[in-house]
């Protein structure tokens, strides 16, 4: 079409400028608040530095942030070597019960960790069953609480996200690398690392960098297990929450530099990444084989080893949703009786699970294809700034999303807060960037001439994008959005934020109950939620058909 | 059916200006073919009069309706693509039926003519099939059936043969010749590929920096090339600096050959530009230009031989095989050349001398 590189007031330019309306309304305007909020003195009005005085002055603040930092960070790199291990066995060699491990271990992903830390208290916490079971034999084993088990929960929780990014990128590995690797005598071990590991440098950034911050922004894990061991958004969330001094000034200033820090990890991550990537094209993808002997039973034990401790706690917990509650401790024998409690409990959290949710899948899949298209076919000004803005939600801890829009949309006209209409926004923002990039990846494999035939065969344009290039897009966005979906029903960090009792979640609901120690109806919650997951996952795989996450 | 005029189209990107002042004529039911190496800016001029390109400047009619500000949806248009840019998710009858259903007719006229035109491009067999199954021949005959089905005024095609394979080409290149012929329509041509363009159209413009070089029919572009540039690009041409003098081509000092010029020519450098099969090799005691033979290479039909002459050239030659033995190198010999057939070009190379182009510009 003609001079897509120039702004004009047609209809994509007035859809621009309607979705920069948006991102300014309900993203840039919060965290201008936020700042605001961080710097100005709310008795003088002035100008004062204080809040940030007061956060690295005292070392139970200044602390978190190491602490923040070394989780992080020892997670990315335990999560990233466990996760292409894996995925480079899964690739490399013939593995039993291969399909099934895959759906577990995308099962142990999608699940909220905070479920996992629950149920890791319960199997290694001081009464815990293993912990319990080893005593008798007078074995002590090491403390869950703190830094290990964080550590612990947050791996098994997102080392399969990098399996999943790095399975997909090995599948672009031409086989005949590996040969000519082989070929020119460097095989097994060190072709790997000197082969594979170099090409598949950009999807390690890319999952590290997720994992990071997603490590960085959990605030259930270490809110549970982390008992002395206080990170980030667990200060951040009781200093806003806090019913005596709760200070939003302060609480600003922290989540300020809460993205300070993601933004700098976030920037980065892409220098290097933007340094080593290049494309690939295979033809022929990495052959299975079967190991032999010892090396066989090694790698099938190690694999069923690892997928097995990451499903554990899921399995636990649908496993003591079963179990008789006596007050708050599980006795012997089986029964309903945690369902039953559980449904005075649960007001509408299952419906609010599933219709926030959907009304923001809604939106998300509207605006992603939108924006994907202004990005991708209407490159200018005006839509790389709507570019820059979409990326904006990566870098913003789901915590600090929620207190933004709290103190943003607390008073008229601006009154949002206590409603449903602000939790499907944060959900939209936080799960827009995610669908945006994949629509942008599905539609620059379309090419653009494509679209010039159907114009070129008496097409308008708005038809061509609907008839098109949207059923083009469609297999690739859908299998994404139940994806996106599976994490808005297990999302937690902004939802404890803006929840009420009216709007009040699963994971919320299972996080009160835990909380409160009723471990029975949070079991029977957290099975409620699982099945809701696999069922989701199920039909995912279904619509997909054998296509990849990611 | 339509008549392309152009007149001083101009193309920029940013301050780059790939096209400027073309002018161009397209007669109705024309086959016309654009030619150049990649970047002359032939992909460039298609997309402008199919609507997919802006233009800077100058006007584009078809008949006398200019087309500069219409949607290229409604130039109606058909548009063959070099990647044939089939609706993966459509099946072959949907996609053949695609324009017709933009054009809103009733539902049996769009059954019918679809049928029509499938089993006319011989793909009824697979209607219901979706293209991935289908292999590039057949998809390029999807391709021509969707644009052709609509009845469009032009026909563009943008190098639609280059991703087939080498006998499929020529198979195609004759089906689309032909369906051209039937259908009377006028077709615009773009091709980097000088052989399929020669077989398949009634005229060629070679283009080269965003220039039209030479306008022609393939035969009047390759026996009198406007300029040194389409005498190399189109067939191989050597190209000997000699002097004009007299009306005759001075190529030794025993050897000049008369040209017939249109207008008569002062005395002066020139270069003669004589392709491979233009030369005749002769015993070496024979009159020409005396020349030893460097490197034979014998191609079954014709022999190939690379000569260099006593004026310091080196020139290759073509000559049908015999059945005597092909020539050795270190052999002496004497060229002639076709007097008929060879061209002369001014010193820059930019005017044949043997061409009546002057007066009219190019």
């Amino acid at each position: 079409m003609k001079d897509n590189n120039k702004f004009r007031l047609d209809i994509w330019g007035f859809i621009s400028i309607g979705v920069i309306l948006v991102y300014g309304l309900f993203l840039l305007y919060p965290l201008l608040h936020l700042m605001k909020q961080s710097i100005i003195d709310p008795e003088t009005g002035a100008l004062s530095l204080t809040y940030f005085a007061k956060f690295f002055s005292k070392k139970y603040y200044f602390g978190t942030l190491f602490n923040s930092f070394k989780i992080s960070l020892t997670t990315t790199v335990i999560s990233l070597i466990l996760g292409t291990i894996i995925a480079y066995l899964f690739a490399r060699y013939e593995i039993k019960g291969k399909g099934l491990l895959s759906i577990l271990i995308v099962i142990a992903s999608m699940s909220a960790p905070f479920i996992g830390a629950y149920s890791w208290i319960l199997l290694l916490g001081r009464s815990g069953v293993i912990t319990t079971f080893f005593k008798n034999f007078g074995i002590i084993i090491p403390d869950i609480y703190g830094f290990v088990g964080i550590v612990l929960v947050l791996v098994m929780q997102l080392f399969p996200l990098v399996f999943l990014y790095v399975r997909g990128a090995l599948k672009n590995v031409d086989n005949s690398l590996l040969e000519a690797s082989q070929n020119l005598g460097c095989s097994g071990a060190r072709c790997f690392i000197k082969i594979v590991l170099p090409i598949i440098i950009p999807t390690l950034l890319a999952s590290g960098l997720l994992v990071f911050m997603r490590a960085f922004a959990d605030f259930g894990t270490p809110m549970l297990i982390g008992e002395g061991y206080r990170t980030f958004p667990v200060v951040l969330y009781n200093e806003f929450i806090s019913e005596v001094g709760g200070d939003d000034g302060f609480a600003a200033a922290i989540a300020i530099i809460a993205i300070a820090i993601t933004t700098l990890v976030f920037l980065m991550q892409k220098y290097v990444g933007n340094r080593k990537s290049f494309s690939m094209n295979s033809l022929h993808p990495i052959e299975e084989k079967k190991a032999n002997g010892f090396y066989n039973t090694f790698i099938h034990s190690f694999v069923y080893l690892v997928i097995g401790i990451a499903i554990l706690p899921q399995v636990y917990v649908i496993y003591t949703s079963f179990k008789n509650v006596r007050g708050k401790i599980f006795v012997e024998g089986y029964s309903f009786n945690s369902y039953v409690s559980m449904v005075d409990k649960l007001g509408k959290s299952i419906q609010n699970t599933i219709i926030i949710p959907i009304v923001s899948l809604i939106f998300i899949l509207f605006l992603a294809i939108l924006i994907a298209y202004l990005v991708v076919r209407r490159r200018n000004p005006v839509t790389n700034i709507i570019d820059v803005f979409s990326m904006i939600p990566y870098i913003i801890p789901g915590t600090v999303l929620g207190i933004a829009l709290l103190i943003s949309f607390n008073k008229k006209p601006l009154l949002l807060s206590g409603g449903m209409l602000i939790m499907v926004v944060a959900l939209i923002i936080r799960r827009l960037p995610y669908t945006i990039r994949s629509s942008v990846a599905i539609l620059q494999q379309i090419p653009m001439y494509i679209e010039e035939a159907a114009i070129s065969l008496g097409a308008s344009k708005m038809k061509t994008f609907y008839k098109i290039t949207v059923p083009m897009m469609a297999p690739g966005i859908l299998s994404g959005a139940i994806l996106s979906w599976v994490t808005m029903i297990s999302e937690l960090s902004t939802a404890i934020i803006l929840y009420t009792g009216k709007t009040k979640t699963l994971t919320v609901a299972i996080y009160t109950e835990v909380i409160r120690g009723n471990y029975g109806i949070a079991a029977a919650l957290s099975t409620v939620l699982t099945v809701l997951t696999v069922g989701s996952l199920l039909i995912f795989n279904k619509i997909s058909n054998g296509r990849d996450i990611g | 059916m339509s008549r392309i005029r152009i007149h001083n189209a101009v193309k920029k990107y940013g301050n780059n200006t790939v096209i400027s002042n073309l002018n161009l004529e397209i007669k109705d039911g024309e086959f016309f073919t654009l030619l150049g190496a990649s970047g002359c800016g032939k992909t460039t001029l298609l997309r402008m009069i199919a609507g997919f390109n802006s233009i800077e400047g100058g006007d584009i009619y078809f008949n006398d309706t200019r087309i500069n500000d219409m949607e290229p949806s409604r130039r109606n248009i058909g548009m063959v693509f070099q990647n044939y840019a089939i609706f993966p998710h459509l099946t072959v009858r949907e996609n053949v039926a695609f324009g017709l259903k933009q054009k809103k007719y009733d539902k049996s006229r769009i059954a019918e003519e679809t049928n029509q035109m499938m089993k006319a491009m011989q793909i009824d067999a697979y209607a219901d099939r979706l293209p991935e199954k289908l292999s590039g021949g057949q998809q390029q005959r999807v391709a021509l059936a969707r644009a052709l089905v609509i009845k469009p005024d032009v026909l563009l095609m943008d190098e639609p043969l280059s991703n087939l394979d080498a006998k499929l080409r020529v198979e195609m290149r004759q089906v689309i010749r032909d369906i051209q012929k039937e259908v009377g329509i006028t077709t615009v041509y773009v091709t980097h590929d000088q052989e399929e363009a020669m077989a398949i159209s009634d005229k060629i413009a070679v283009m080269k920096d965003g220039i039209i070089q030479h306008l022609g029919t393939p035969k009047d572009i390759y026996q009198r090339p406007k300029n040194q540039f389409v005498a190399t690009f189109i067939g191989h041409s050597n190209m000997i600096k000699t002097y004009l003098i007299n009306g005759e081509v001075r190529f030794t000092e025993n050897y000049r050959v008369p040209i017939k010029m249109p207008v008569k020519r002062a005395d002066g450098k020139i270069i003669c530009s004589i392709r491979p099969e233009e030369f005749m090799i002769g015993n070496e005691k024979e009159e020409g230009i005396k020349g030893i033979i460097k490197n034979s290479m014998y191609l079954g039909l014709n022999t190939y031989y690379t000569i260099q002459l006593e004026t310091g050239d080196v020139v290759e030659v073509v000559e049908e095989s015999t059945m005597s033995d092909t020539l050795e190198p270190h052999t002496r010999v004497s060229l002639k050349v076709k007097e008929e057939k060879i061209n002369v070009f001014d010193e820059s190379g930019s005017l044949n001398l043997l061409r009546n182009d002057e007066r009219h510009g190019s």
